[in-house]
């Protein structure tokens, strides 16, 4: 348990903006703000990264604040849930009194993707890596999925069931990317086009603009303001490998670490989850992640997937937006990661809401498996 | 399989100049420890298991098993033709080195994790080459 409460949470536009990546930012900051009933002139601290080599500076140059803590920790798309934890600690110890955490980009506008990703010359990828032609970071969540299905016997259409679940969920939410595209199959899935197997286009998420915010304060405070405070119960991380060779085993993911960590420190168990937000950069990520959280037994994610107990009206649902597979996938999607549970536990997801959530999980990925943050909310009772 | 036609060319550094001057005589080292004995690829400048900085090389036998694969369909740079297989082998002497998969086709059913393997060599315009490895028995 924590006396630390998020009590804003929003997006800015998504999908394919034509706007600057500060134009998002703002929209995000001022719209978490103002879900919040707080203003520009309440935040004292500031948590973001890919604005520019000086990303927080920048944000709060843009925003005219002078705030007294920031972070701007790049670890991959798992950054904001680490965000949530380090404001916290900033809270509780008096540096700061109200957080935003932010991020946006307009990486479909700006067709700034690339499959091999970017290649940073003095470092030893470019030696014993780049030769060999895998996609960044594609190829190495390929690699963990083809050992994942061989370990347990499981196969193609376990992963393709992920990504069935969250166009289920997308369908149900006006603000995803696929909202109108109708229902996907797992013959659809299957029968795209291969790009690292075992993985096809279907099996990868989105490229899209977008990204969001929320706001982090103390409790005390949270109680004061319109919306109900959702309660941050527990956090934890883990940082591994970044090079694809260092792990000894691909199956051995640090999520299990950053978990341990966050339902010890909320004083919960995995059971406790009613609703989980886990990063889905490819369909084997949530599999992946979810099974060393201890949301599922080792090898049994992939068939609670094909049981559809991960999308609507199934008994674990999981990523209830559609997930960057079918809502939203900026590059680093995990604050939509916290925006979503936050409206879970608050009961502002209509077509989509879980009903009687009271334990959210928002759990985040970063680079190839390489940077794991785990962020346990509840309702405040 | 990565073509002839890829002209990507590794940079190397003081660090990494005696693992890349072997493979132009198409030797494979590993780094080893000279404190615990531990062996690592990619080299680095310290011992990860117990943390010494003196380290030295040691020639690798050149075999091992894959540990995991993926054949890629779409190529991260021009010159690169797809599809090729791309996996970490895990060597006899323990640690695992990413790669390509040669001498096999580039598809999903031609090669399965645990395969055994052994090592071959693709040659660089430079005179340096690069590791790669073909199934046992298939050279
Ligand atoms: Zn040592």
């Amino acid at each position: 348990m924590t006396g630390i409460a998020l009590v804003g949470a929003a997006e800015c536009d998504l999908g394919k903006t034509g706007r600057s990546v500060l134009e998002l930012q703002v929209q995000a900051v001022t719209r978490a703000l103002a879900d919040a009933g707080l203003t520009l002139a309440d935040v004292d601290g500031l948590a973001t990264n890919a604005v520019g080599r000086f990303s927080t500076t920048e944000l709060a140059d843009q925003v005219g604040l002078r705030p007294a803590w920031v972070d701007s920790s790049f670890v991959g798309g798992s950054a904001f849930e680490a965000y949530v934890a380090r404001a916290a600690q900033a809270i509780t110890a008096g540096q700061a009194s109200v957080v935003v955490v932010s991020f946006a980009s307009n990486q479909r506008s700006a067709k700034s993707r690339s499959l091999g990703g970017l290649l940073e010359d003095h470092l030893p990828a470019a030696q014993f890596e780049t030769p060999y032609a895998p996609l960044y970071p594609l190829s190495y969540y390929a690699m963990a999925a083809q050992a994942y299905l061989h370990r347990y016997g499981l196969g193609r259409e376990h992963l393709a069931h992920v990504a069935v679940s969250a166009r289920d969920w997308a369908l149900r939410n006006p603000k995803a990317f696929r909202y109108g595209a109708g229902p996907l199959t797992v013959d659809d899935v299957l029968g795209s086009d291969m790009v690292s197997s075992p993985l096809t286009v279907a099996d990868c998420c989105l490229v899209t603009d977008g990204g969001g915010a929320v706001v982090v304060t103390s409790l005390e405070r949270a109680r004061d303001l319109a919306k109900p405070a959702v309660r941050l119960l527990g956090y934890g991380e883990c940082t591994d490998h970044t090079n694809m060779s260092t792990l000894d085993d691909v199956l051995d993911v640090g999520a299990a670490r950053a978990g341990r960590a966050a339902f010890a420190r909320a004083g919960l168990t995995p059971a406790d989850v009613d609703v989980a937000q886990v990063y889905d950069s490819f369909t084997i990520t949530p599999l992946l992640s979810l099974e060393a959280l201890g949301l599922a037994e080792p090898g049994q994610a992939g068939v609670l997937a094909a049981l559809g107990e991960f999308g609507p009206g199934g008994s674990r649902p999981l990523n209830t937006a559609g997930g960057g597979l079918s809502y939203c996938h900026p590059g680093q999607y995990g604050v939509l990661l916290l925006v979503e549970a936050v409206r879970q536990l608050r009961g502002e997801c209509g077509d989509r809401q879980v009903a009687g959530a009271e334990v959210a999980l928002a759990h985040g990925t970063g680079g190839i498996l390489s940077h794991h943050a785990t962020v346990l909310l509840g309702v405040d009772r | 399989m990565t073509p002839e036609t890829d002209t990507y060319l590794p940079p190397s550094d003081e660090l990494s100049a005696p693992w890349w001057d072997a493979t132009r005589e198409h030797r494979l080292l590993l780094q080893q420890c000279t404190a615990c004995g531990h062996r690592q690829h990619h080299p680095r400048y310290v011992c990860t298991r117990c943390g010494a900085t003196d380290l030295g090389w040691t020639p690798s036998a050149g075999n091992g098993v894959v540990d995991t694969f993926t054949v890629v369909h779409r190529a991260p740079r021009a010159g690169v033709e797809t599809p090729y297989l791309v996996a970490r082998v895990r060597l006899d002497e323990g640690p695992v080195l990413l790669t390509n998969l040669v001498e096999v086709e580039p598809r999903d059913d031609a090669v399965s994790i645990g395969t055994r393997v052994t090592l071959s060599w693709r040659d660089l315009p430079d005179g340096r080459a690069l590791p790669v490895f073909a199934p046992e028995g298939d050279a």
